[in-house]
């Protein structure tokens, strides 16, 4: 059973149509003490980082989280903002605490003449095929669509990247903490593909 | 590489799909679901529905039928018409929406449109200008009349002032027609807005729609009457992009 957690920051739906379609057993929790029933999370977020920061630490979730995850070792997969929460902090109104899962920060993308933020459409990912990429093409698209990015300060976290202002990241492993910048749910056959692969470690 | 996007854009009058031209005549083209089911089998870049009779008639789109449509589409799904309200905006995200696409409100009352950006983000929020050509000059154009107190590029700007995330732009003059895009207005538009663009109006051929991309750079295109009359799928949309060496899905 997988958490998906809904603490009022996503529209949560996309990602439970997604889990309904792969038959992917799961319950939408908002309550923390549902969760260390579960066997895996999934926390999916937009918005802004500082209103969703806030409203980890509310509604209990943030302790809760990081216990499951660093001390039960549980499966986290984060969606876009749920991704961007596992950094330390982030820029977006106002200097605001993630959940430090990774060393990481999270910045605004810089706007040049060539690229618009927010990043949003269709990008590929270079990724290696392996762990819940497997059998995902090379170089396949994922939709994105965001206005900040992580940059990971721990060399030991693997990352994979999109093209875009530079490099972007794409994605985030470290253990069992695994986090998409896209949207997966969104992502029509890669993106099921991987919420499939996710949820085979749970 | 970011992909220039291909969307269909399905247009509603609360029941049944149709299709207008300069968005008077209209045909009908049956149930939405249908036409969606097809859309959902053919792996397209995103999805664009559109009320257009739910603003002048005080309703919002049909939350229920978003959820229907929304319950087997793992791509982004836009919807519009008669979005009035954050809690409208709510509704529809909840019924599956990713988006929502706003447009006399953002004439009548733009603080509405921020209030939105600021509740949901901007990524939710995509700002709808439909434009018409009137002797050379281009007018905004909203609820079948001409917008008169402000300027097409204003519109376009307050758009972005409002932080929405995407401006998806109309060519009314060229709905619908199919005599291919508007060259100048595609040009006006690219060259005064800052914020992705989803352009649409007139497009009749996937060669037509590369040109555009290549010619214009748009964000994305939307195309309807092409997909509903002809045998030009999304597909060979993004395979003509691909050919002239616009990346492409």
């Amino acid at each position: 059973m997988i958490a998906l957690i809904d603490i009022n920051i996503s529209n949560i739906n996309s990602v439970s149509k997604a889990l309904d379609h792969l038959g992917v057993d799961y319950k939408v929790v908002n309550n923390p003490d549902e969760v260390a029933e579960c066997e895996g999370i999934i926390f999916p977020g937009v918005g802004s980082f500082n209103i969703a920061s806030e409203k980890l630490k509310l509604s209990g979730m943030r302790e809760v989280i990081k216990d499951n995850v660093i001390n039960q070792q549980m499966p986290f997969l984060g969606i876009c903002l749920g991704m961007q929460l596992i950094a330390n902090t982030s820029l977006e109104g106002g200097e605001s605490k993630g959940l430090g899962l990774i060393d990481a920060e999270v910045m605004r993308i810089p706007e040049d003449h060539r690229h618009k933020v927010p990043h949003v459409g269709w990008n590929n990912v270079a990724h290696d095929g392996a762990g819940v990429f497997a059998g995902i093409e090379p170089d396949a698209d994922f939709y994105f669509v965001h206005s900040y990015r992580m940059v990971v300060n721990d060399s030991s976290v693997k990352c994979f990247y999109t093209d875009y202002v530079g490099k972007t990241i794409a994605y985030v492993e470290s253990g069992n903490i695994y986090g998409a910048q896209f949207h997966p749910e969104k992502s029509q056959f890669n993106g099921l593909k991987l919420l499939k692969n996710f949820s085979g470690l749970c | 590489m970011l992909k220039k996007r291909i969307i269909p854009i399905v247009l509603l009058d609360g029941f049944s799909v149709l299709k207008t031209i300069q968005f008077d005549v209209r045909r009908n083209l049956g149930s939405p679901i249908t036409v969606m089911r097809t859309y959902n089998t053919r792996n397209v870049d995103e999805l664009i529905i559109l009320d257009i009779d739910a603003s002048r008639s005080g309703r919002s789109v049909d939350k229920f039928l978003v959820q229907e449509i929304s319950s087997d589409c793992f791509m982004p799904l836009t919807v519009g018409g008669g979005i009035k309200t954050c809690q409208d905006v709510e509704t529809l995200l909840r019924a599956g929406a990713d988006k929502v696409s706003v447009n006399s409100c953002a004439y009548k009352t733009p603080s509405l449109v921020k209030e939105m950006v600021d509740n949901f983000g901007s990524q939710c929020i995509v700002g709808s200008v439909d434009c018409i050509r009137v002797g050379v000059d281009y007018f905004p154009f909203c609820n079948n009349e001409i917008v008169g107190d402000i300027s097409l590029l204003e519109a376009l700007k307050r758009m972005e002032d409002l932080f929405v995330g995407e401006v998806l732009i109309n060519d009314v003059s060229r709905d619908g027609t199919m005599k291919g895009y508007d060259p100048e207005l595609a040009h006006l538009a690219m060259t005064n807005i800052n914020v992705p663009v989803i352009y649409a109006g007139g497009i009749n051929s996937a060669e037509n729609a590369a040109k555009l991309a290549l010619n214009v750079d748009v964000d994305a295109i939307g195309i309807s009457s092409l997909f509903h009359f002809t045998e030009t799928t999304p597909e060979d949309c993004r395979a003509a992009l691909r050919d002239r060496g616009v990346p492409a899905r």
